[in-house]
């Protein structure tokens, strides 16, 4: 029985017609073109009329596959191949012929659109003769969640998978869950306290049967596939029993060795058996074998020997265990801009020259000043406060293009908490733009500026510099036009947020995609914001882009719910549009498998019978649930043993032929 | 090391002890400078508020002179070396201008070679490392305020050396002759040259606040290098103290040259250093003084 296509030239309203005679293609098709059996066009062919204009040729015309002359396949492909399964034909049995985004759209001439509109419908038509319908597979789900990192957006996405009924694990790298928000003081517009509010969350996820917190450890591998995971964590040595401990804190009160606090921002000694900070949870210690005397000397040993229990154990090592999960969630957080870099801010020299988190610290209660204002380099109550927007953020010479989103807020928060806290002192606030979207965010900026009375200087600091135990702070009024110079008694700078510094490590492990500034990517910037390129991979909070605790709390839930989404199947269908390999032909060279950006491949065995002798020889395999269908591999086998099905090299040359020939 | 010297109009009349002092130097250190034959007039300040092709066109016939004689161009004066330096970038990042530049000074002028400044010349290419080996008497006792002015290391992508924020090249040759160095905020702080007769309360006012920075951090002198800032920190000092009410800041100024010539084995007369108005010879005979007492010792 011969093959007979139908081709369906879309107008798409008018984004198509205005440039390619759509009539005129169909007819070109219907006459011209192999095979055709039919050939019509319409105004909308996604639309339910267009639909069934399509299902009804093909069983009119007893169509056995179909060319869709409309738009981007990244639009409407699954559209067309729901439409025409439904018409009984195997929904592999149709092509796309972008005549929009690749004629239309970009081509002002409508004699010469028509003509590439004829010739790309041409090349589809010849593609599709060569189609074969294509089955999707099936492959198992395990119902179990990781979560990489602890910080809020970890803990709600871990909460809400484990509210659904799944296990879920957190990994985190500190010694507690908690992240930034536990540094956090106030949070904004409401000013409530942001460990009031974190906190029970933390214990929410710590008593919740279906989380286990897993802390103190790291991913080190991640192999396999949406479903089926296999990730190997490193529990790092905690030099502490968790069994056994307590959390009494007698070892920490004891241990002589006081190490800068990196929760506190180095202004406030650690232990070097510790916890964080006072709320942690688990509310056990590590050692920090970099700065333990016993680990560094031999000598010490005092934890050991207060600890009613016998939880110290210096002897433990770095455990490696491999869990298999169906999805991952990634909430890794940021990293915050090193200001060193600004020579005219005093390349981080100056002690009273501090970033926002500094400040977050210096206000909060358990802080290293208790809550008191005071300024690093002698104690003093700062009366006079300089605070300077944008440091690393929106600066192409020195920092990050991009818009930090979150630092117009906080410092507003610190303008409002400086005047709350300290009654004759004067926030200055350097800025460039306020921006302020958000559910009452520039409600709370108006009562800063106004009530709170902090001055706005729209203006960048140009030089900050030490005078006697002033710091000059000079810049420009750009709304008067005139220099600006104040003595400050402290400068608080909003750095900018930057993706962690490993991000990059963590995604080529996993294997997603991040941006130029190591942001992951999420898989399209509106309508996919919590997933990755990578199936079973979601993103939530600031390690996808800078944000604040609302957004990353909302991208958390939303990961969470897409991970459940996958995890309540038992199974899930596979994408057929994968590479095969015709064994026949493979010579077993492995070229394909450092080109396969998903790990997809790999050599095996097999025996066959050649000359009247039973052989043994290497060929590659592609497994299913990780091939993604890039064709990389079909391009660098030498002997064409792989083929990507829908791809095909037959395929691919037919179109080719069909333009050229 | 060969350079072509361009000495400009300073170093024939206000600042004549850099001349002596800088020639003093790179005799010294070996390296040799040859000045440019017939140069004229850089036009710093005035030429480029005038106009704009006449401010390239003064120092690129020097330019053109020294890339004759495949010479790059070793210059003392900040603003001499501040012009030189955006001509040559302007008629190397534009063919039109080279043209245009070519035909007004009668010259081919390529911007093949570059200009440095002597700075630069003995702080990087001769290198600390190598003038201290070379040092015959060490500065001990000398507290110096490293002062770089506006024009010498700004703006970076033009004058090409050192640190915009905080340059540290005339430091680094202060520690090498066996002096110590304050750090302080006013390394790149305009000295107030241009109001001295415009606007002078507004000039005094940015010199005392260079004087007392120096001051406050335990400095016992005032390093520059550039004509300009020597004579408006040297010459103003009384001037500004008694402006300002305060007491005499007896900050003597120095090159930095007439200092690594002491510490090179000049007198202080063939450096010139008796030709300031702070007195610097009190404090130059301190120079060295702990170093020797020990050595006896």
């Amino acid at each position: 029985m011969s093959k007979k296509v139908g081709v369906f030239v879309c107008h798409c309203g008018t984004n198509i017609s205005y440039t390619v005679d759509c009539e005129k293609v169909a007819q070109t098709a219907a006459q011209e073109f192999p095979n055709v059996a039919y050939a019509t066009d319409y105004k909308y062919m996604c639309s339910e009329p267009g639909q069934h204009l399509i299902q009804k040729a093909i069983k009119e015309h007893n169509l056995d596959r179909v060319v869709v002359a409309a738009c981007s396949p990244r639009m409407h492909e699954p559209t067309f191949r729901r439409c025409v399964e439904q018409a009984g034909l195997n929904p592999y049995m149709v092509e796309m012929s972008n005549i929009r985004e690749h004629c239309s759209w970009v081509h002002p001439n409508k004699e010469k659109g028509t003509e590439k509109a004829i010739d790309l419908v041409k090349m589809s038509t010849a593609k599709v003769l060569k189609n074969f319908p294509l089955q999707s597979t099936t492959i198992p789900i395990t119902k179990r969640a990781l979560v990489v990192g602890g910080g809020i957006a970890g803990i709600q996405a871990a909460i809400d998978i484990a509210e659904a009924g799944y296990v879920v694990d957190i990994v985190e790298r500190e010694p507690s869950i908690g992240g930034r928000m536990a540094q956090v003081d106030k949070t904004f517009p409401t000013l409530d306290c942001s460990a009031c509010i974190l906190t029970p969350k933390m214990v929410d996820a710590a008593v919740h049967p279906n989380v286990n917190l897993v802390t103190w450890s790291e991913i080190e591998k991640v192999e396999g596939y949406v479903g089926n995971f296999d990730v190997t964590i490193r529990h790092k040595a905690r030099s502490v029993d968790m069994k056994k401990c307590t959390g009494c804190g007698i070892c920490w009160d004891k241990c002589p060795t006081k190490v800068s606090s990196e929760f506190e921002m180095k202004m406030m000694p650690r232990k070097a058996i510790y916890t964080p900070f006072p709320q942690a949870i688990p509310n056990k210690p590590v050692i920090d074998r970099e700065n333990c005397t016993k680990f560094k000397t031999g000598k010490c040993g005092i934890c050991a020997k207060v600890c009613p229990i016998g939880a110290v154990d210096f002897s433990q090592e770095d455990e490696l265990e491999t869990i298999r999960y169906g999805a991952i969630v990634i909430a890794t957080g940021f990293d915050l801009f090193d200001h060193s870099v600004y020579g005219e801010y005093g390349y981080g020299k100056y002690p009273d020259v501090i970033t926002g988190m500094h400040f977050e610290r210096l206000i909060n209660a358990s802080g290293p000043t208790m809550g008191k204002i005071k300024r690093p380099s002698d104690g003093k109550e700062p009366k006079k406060v300089v605070f300077v927007k944008c440091v690393g953020s929106r600066d192409e010479a020195k920092g990050k293009t991009y818009c930090s989103k979150t630092c117009c807020m906080y410092t507003a928060k610190h303008a409002t908490l400086l005047r709350e806290k300290v009654k004759d002192s004067n926030a200055i606030v350097f800025y460039m733009d306020v921006r302020t979207p958000g559910k009452n965010y520039d409600e709370f900026y108006q009562r800063t500026a106004g009530e709170f009375g902090a001055d706005y200087i729209r203006g960048r600091v140009s030089k900050i510099y030490q005078k006697g135990d002033k710091l000059v702070v000079r810049g420009e009024d750009t709304l008067l036009g005139k220099p600006v110079e104040i003595d400050a008694d402290m400068v608080v700078l909003a750095t900018a947020m930057l993706a962690r510094h490993d991000a990059g490590d963590l995604a080529r492990k996993i294997g997603f995609s991040y941006d130029q500034h190591d942001f992951f990517t999420e898989a399209h910037p509106k309508l996919k914001p919590v997933e990755t390129h990578t199936a079973g991979v979601f993103l939530a909070g600031a390690c996808q882009g800078p944000k604040d605790i609302p957004d990353s709390v909302a991208q958390a839930s939303a990961a969470a719910v897409k991970v459940c989404g996958l995890l309540s199947k038992d199974e899930m269908k596979t994408e057929p549009i994968i590479s095969a390999v015709n064994e026949a032909i493979c010579s077993g060279c492995a070229m394909c498998i450092p080109v396969c950006p998903y790990k997809a491949i790999e050599l095996k065995n097999i025996t066959e019978r050649a000359h009247g002798h039973q052989i043994e020889r290497q060929v590659a395999t592609v497994n299913s649930g990780l091939c993604q269908g890039c064709g990389a591999c079909t391009v660098t086998c030498r002997s064409g043993a792989l083929n990507l099905r829908g791809f095909t090299n037959e395929q691919i040359l037919a179109e080719v032929d069909a333009l050229c020939l | 090391m060969k350079y072509a010297y361009y000495p400009g109009c300073s170093l024939n009349s206000t600042g004549l002890e850099y001349n002596m002092s800088t020639k003093a130097v790179a005799k010294s250190l070996g390296v040799e400078l040859v000045e440019i034959p017939e140069w004229n007039c850089c036009g710093a300040s005035s030429a480029h508020l005038t106009d704009h092709l006449l401010a390239l066109a003064l120092p690129a016939r020097n330019l053109a002179l020294a890339e004759k004689d495949g010479l790059d161009v070793a210059i003392p004066c900040a603003a001499c070396f501040a012009r030189f330096k955006a001509t040559e970038k302007a008629v190397r990042d534009s063919d039109k201008t080279q043209k245009t530049i070519s035909e007004i000074i009668e010259m081919d002028y390529q911007a093949k070679n570059t200009t440095l400044s002597i700075l630069d010349v003995f702080a990087n290419k001769v290198g600390a490392q190598a003038v201290s080996a070379l040092v015959s008497k060490k500065l001990s006792g000398l507290k110096a305020a490293c002062y770089y002015g506006c024009l010498l290391v700004r703006p970076n992508k033009i004058t090409e050396f050192d640190d915009p924020e905080n340059p540290i090249s005339m430091d680094n040759l202060m520690t090498a002759i066996g002096g110590e160095t304050v750090n302080w905020s006013y390394k790149t702080e305009c000295c107030g040259a241009s109001h001295a007769v415009i606007n002078p309360n507004v000039g005094r006012q940015m010199l005392r606040d260079i004087y007392r920075d120096a001051k406050l951090n335990g400095a016992n002198c005032i390093i520059t290098a550039c004509p300009l800032c020597m004579s408006n920190l040297d010459m103003r000092q009384q001037e500004v103290a008694s402006f300002a009410g305060d007491a005499a800041y007896d900050l003597p100024v120095f090159y930095f040259t007439e200092l690594m010539g002491l510490a090179l084995g000049y007198q202080p007369k063939e450096l010139g250093i008796d030709k300031h108005f702070v007195d610097a010879i009190p404090l130059v005979n301190k120079l060295g003084q702990v170093q020797a007492g020990r050595d006896s010792a």
